[in-house]
């Protein structure tokens, strides 16, 4: 999930929707990285065999009770904390009441009345601008298996009823298309951080879904809004946006009537479309859970679980910027995954402190590599502390920069040491002034004809010298003392 | 002992010791049991279902004993088993024709721990469908009849454990009790039965009622046989969160005759109801019989248990109509062959149409009223605050005495097919027993004596929450003080 860049240009101008005004709110449904499910021991593997990863909770047998998953408590504070929610010291699970094939046991466990987090807030940049989402609930219940239809029959597998997922709902304060992806990118952002969810859209452990209206700028209410669901991707959560926002402006000018209803999003012909014809009104008859207690939870497990909570990514970037003096943008780039972060830092202090250059070989070559391999920094052949110590060979004149290329592609092919490279390629700079000064006597010698244009004033011909020079040392002098002193000699002294 | 004709007779702790003592083997003892349940049943309908592997577990035990390991507590003691437990690859019906042919792929806790201890599942006993009822007529087997008359019911809904008790087709029973499903069979059948204080038994693999009511319990002849029963079966549970993780005294060997200074509460609404002329008099001689021995007789007063059977209906019905909405047909269970239009709605409206029956139906109909939007603050809810305000009456209560003693029912035994078509009045039936669920108390029913038609009566001992040490006291006095009640042996052995 890792490919997409940071987004911080390019937001969707407010110009086209007239004197409309968008309100979105997002909610987010975040499988929790526990080994087993939020009520019973079933594994949350993912890829196991249809209905191989079950047990008599999951499937609803008679007399069978659901046990909180402790971790998955835990995971969820943790989440809560990073958001900056109220951790309610007594939350209550409900039963959420609806009948469907996938629903074994003719109800969700969710949480109603009574959530776990409250309150919460989350920053982030856009368009270089500080943005602030409040967080109105994270709330923990439990997935439902997954139908899929065949004509004449349909099929159950219940592998993922009873997955725990964290459901996340901001409050209805985004703006635009550009916002809601950011906002979800961020929020994605700091589960990755905390490592309680993987973060993985495609199979469906992070799915965003989007709560659109429009209004008049200036009026106080909301109108009737839509949901928007089955956005698998941060550039559809903006696409679906934009379309549904342009839809609501286009029926609201012709006088057509918005439905509350579910719509579906159409990645491949960038539309939404109703998912029901007739959008049922719900009465889940939510009511608390008897066969679960409330989840009491005191001071000292909020504290420990506080403790063990990371430096979050917008703190990290600010103070990247800050103490790296590295762009914004680049120090966003660097944060965007805890272990690129992490990655990068080492690489600084590998590199003895060179926080621009880590930043630079990070960005651009080895993310290049990383992206076209499909590899992530977890995975480089290249460790941080090689990056980092190629960085201080050229900082201390051993290589050249055009050497650390060949150095760079050496250790991504061999993951051996740059020093070890160096050596055996014999790919050390020369900064032997004496044997760079007969190289350079030896180009003048040879090239007369040049050196009198050049004495004539013709200085664009420095380059060919420098050339010569670089050739006649297999390109291993010291760019600056070739330079320093070819203009010395070509002077005539 | 080794007499055949003595083991009819004979209490789970008299067969435990012979047993152990090699007196009589566990599959003669097996063998006896199942040879009365064919001749008697067919006239008493108590049995669902037969274990097949009844004699394999007996042999086993005599196994255990043979090569000197311990056979444990119950080594040998063939057990009823209410059809609300599940157990492992023996069908579970619940008497419902919706389970009419599942066959569970694990077995209740309960169930576990009695086979732990080496009692013997000699079958599955008759109950009203789901546990709802109070007589024993709601059951997809036919009614059971009481043995005592089998004009008469034996009450519900543990109707079919408590017949089969009474007529000594096993020395042993479990049942359950959500509003009295225990104590008003074992009042009818002239049998102890408790319903132990929520929490001290697991639920896990019971098929809930209503969750935060449901306990399981013994029914025996003998205080000190519901004593080891219930010391079996109690004790904490991974797979139930409700389930208490207090200590579980050894009752079958701490219990005493013993009621010296004891003050026994009587509850002066309890008294005020219009009651039945014989159960007034037994309970007046058990009052008596008490305070010969020394328990001093103090009047107390419980203004809100005129609430009870309403709180109870609305809290029962809530939970009962969410907890049976897995009965969808899906999974397991009774599924339509009649479908015409083929919709989703078709298969579960004709699955749970066909597969429950009326008394279920109702109270499905009445559990999903009570919880609908507009309705659940006027009814769960307010339900929900009167049930805490009677917990809370009882907890005052017991400040003023030690043991609460009332009628259980305010009649005897009543004749099948008398109240079947008035569900109110057999509702009101638990007007003594819903109010020791809703507060979650202990509860039990003692034989008292008998109506003038030879029907047996019990009364109902309360305590407080995990004081069943106290209530056993008081039935053990009870046991001793009125020795000929117990001599007497209902017609059909």
């Amino acid at each position: 999930m890792s490919s997409e860049a940071v987004h911080t240009t390019g937001s969707t101008s407010m110009a086209h929707y007239g004197d409309y005004e968008p309100i979105i709110g997002i909610e987010i449904h975040a499988q929790l990285s526990t080994k087993s499910k939020m009520f019973c021991t079933a594994s949350t593997d993912f890829g196991a065999g249809d209905n191989e990863n079950i047990c008599e909770v999951d499937t609803a047998m008679p007399g069978a009770l659901p046990v909180v998953n402790k971790r998955a408590v835990e995971f969820s504070v943790k989440m809560g904390l990073a958001l900056g929610c109220e951790i309610r010291k007594r939350s209550v699970f409900s039963r959420k009441q609806y009948f469907y094939p996938d629903l074994p046991k003719g109800y969700q466990i969710s949480q109603f009345d009574l959530p776990l987090c409250e309150h919460g807030e989350v920053d982030f940049y856009l368009d270089g601008e500080k943005r602030k989402i409040s967080i109105t609930r994270a709330h923990m219940e439990e997935d439902a298996g997954k139908s899929t239809h065949h004509g004449e029959y349909s099929l159950i597998n219940l592998n993922r009823a009873g997955t725990p997922l964290l459901e996340i709902v901001s409050g209805p304060d985004i703006r635009g298309p550009a916002e809601a992806a950011e906002y979800a990118r961020t929020v994605h952002k700091i589960l990755r951080y905390l490592d309680v969810c993987d973060g993985n859209l495609e199979e469906g452990s992070f799915r965003c879904d989007c709560n659109v209206s429009v209004r008049k700028k200036g009026e106080t209410t909301l109108r009737t809004r839509v949901e928007i669901k089955n956005i698998n991707s941060f550039r559809f959560v903006e696409k679906a946006v934009e379309y549904e926002i342009l839809r609501q402006i286009d029926c609201y000018e012709t006088g057509e009537k918005i439905v509350q209803e579910t719509r579906l999003y159409d990645p491949d012909k960038n539309r939404t479309f109703a998912m029901r014809s007739k959008e049922e009104a719900h009465d889940y008859r939510y009511f608390p859970d008897p066969d679960l207690l409330p989840i009491e939870i005191d001071d000292s497990f909020i504290n420990a679980i506080r403790s063990t909570l990371p430096e979050l990514p917008l703190k990290r970037a600010e103070r990247f910027e800050q103490s790296y003096k590295i762009p914004t943008y680049d120090s966003l780039v660097l944060t965007q995954e805890k272990a690129l972060a992490d990655y990068y830092e080492d690489v600084v202090k590998a590199a003895g402190g060179n926080a621009k250059a880590a930043s630079n070989w990070v960005m651009t070559d080895l993310m290049r590599e990383l992206n076209e391999s499909k590899k992530t920094v977890e995975t480089s052949p290249i460790s941080s502390t090689n990056l980092g110590k190629m960085i201080a060979l050229i900082d201390k004149g051993t290589i050249s920069g055009k050497i650390a290329k060949t150095v760079f592609s050496e250790m991504w092919s061999s993951g051996k040491e740059p020093e070890t490279i160096v050596k055996e390629k014999g790919l050390v700079q020369i900064t032997d002034t004496s044997a760079i000064e007969k190289a350079i006597d030896d180009v003048i010698a040879a090239s007369p004809n040049e050196t009198a244009a050049y004495r004539a004033g013709k200085d664009k011909l420095f380059g060919f010298f420098v050339g010569q020079v670089m050739k006649a040392t297999k390109g291993q002098a010291s760019p600056d003392i070739v330079n320093q002193l070819l203009k010395k000699k070509l002077a005539g002294s | 002992m080794s007499q055949i004709s003595d083991l009819s007779q004979a209490t789970c702790t008299e067969i435990r010791d012979a047993v152990r003592a090699k007196k009589v083997s566990a599959l003669e003892v097996t063998k006896h049991f199942s040879a009365r349940i064919k001749a008697l049943d067919p006239k008493i309908n108590a049995f669902v279902t037969l274990n097949e592997k009844a004699e394999l577990a007996a042999s086993n035990v005599d196994g255990k004993i043979a090569r000197g390991e311990d056979p444990g507590a119950l080594a040998g003691v063939p057990m009823a088993v209410k059809d609300l437990l599940c157990t492992k690859g023996l069908k579970t019906t619940a008497s419902s024709k919706m389970l009419a042919n599942f066959i569970p792929p694990y077995s209740a806790t309960v169930v576990n721990r009695l086979e732990a201890a080496g009692a013997v599942t000699l079958g599955k006993t008759s109950l009203d469908e789901f546990a709802m009822g109070s007589s024993n007529e709601n059951a997809a087997t036919g009614p059971v009849k009481n043995p005592w008359d089998p004009e008469y019911v034996p009450g519900g809904s543990s109707g079919g454990s408590a017949a089969a008790l009474a007529a000594r087709m096993a020395p042993g029973a479990i049942g359950t009790d959500t509003g009295g499903s225990i104590r008003q069979p074992a009042s009818f059948c002239g049998l102890f039965g408790i319903k132990p204080t929520y929490g001290r038994v697991s639920r896990y693999g019971i098929i809930a009622f209503a969750s935060s009511l449901d306990q399981a319990g013994p029914m025996a002849h003998s205080t000190k046989d519901c004593a080891l029963l219930l010391e079996t079966i109690s004790g904490s549970c991974a797979y139930d969160s409700t389930s208490a993780t207090i200590e579980v005294p050894k009752w079958s060997e701490i219990i005493k005759d013993d009621v010296k200074g004891l003050r026994v509460g009587l509850p002066k609404e309890y008294f005020a109801e219009k009651m039945d002329g014989d159960v007034e008099r037994v309970t007046k001689e058990a009052i008596a019989a008490l305070k010969d021995r020394g328990a001093i007789i103090v009047d107390i007063t419980l203004p809100l248990v005129k609430h009870a059977v309403p709180v109870y209906y609305l809290v029962a019905t809530s939970e009962a109509a969410s907890n049976l909405a897995r009965y969808d047909g899906m999974r397991y269970g009774h599924r339509t062959s009649n479908i015409t239009t083929g919709s989703l709605e078709e298969v579960y409206t004709r699955s749970r149409g066909e597969g429950f029956g009326a008394e279920v139906k109702r109270r499905i109909m009445l559990g999903t009223y009570a919880l609908s939007s507009g309705y659940y603050d006027a009814y769960y809810q307010k339900a929900s605050q009167v049930r805490r305000l009677i917990r809370n009456e009882f907890l005052s209560a017991f400040e003023s005495c030690d043991v609460i003693l009332s009628p259980v029912c305010t009649s005897p035994a009543f004749k099948i097919g008398e109240r079947i078509n008035d569900p109110l009045e057999m509702y009101l039936n638990d007007i003594f027993t819903t109010s020791t669920n809703l507060a979650g108390l202990p509860g039990m029913s003692v034989p008292a004596g008998y109506s003038a038609k030879g029907l047996p009566i019990g009364v109902q001992l309360m305590t407080r929450h995990f004081d069943e040490t106290r209530m056993f006291n008081v039935s053990l006095a009870l046991e001793n003080a009125l020795g000929a009640v117990k001599a007497r042996r209902p017609h059909v052995i």
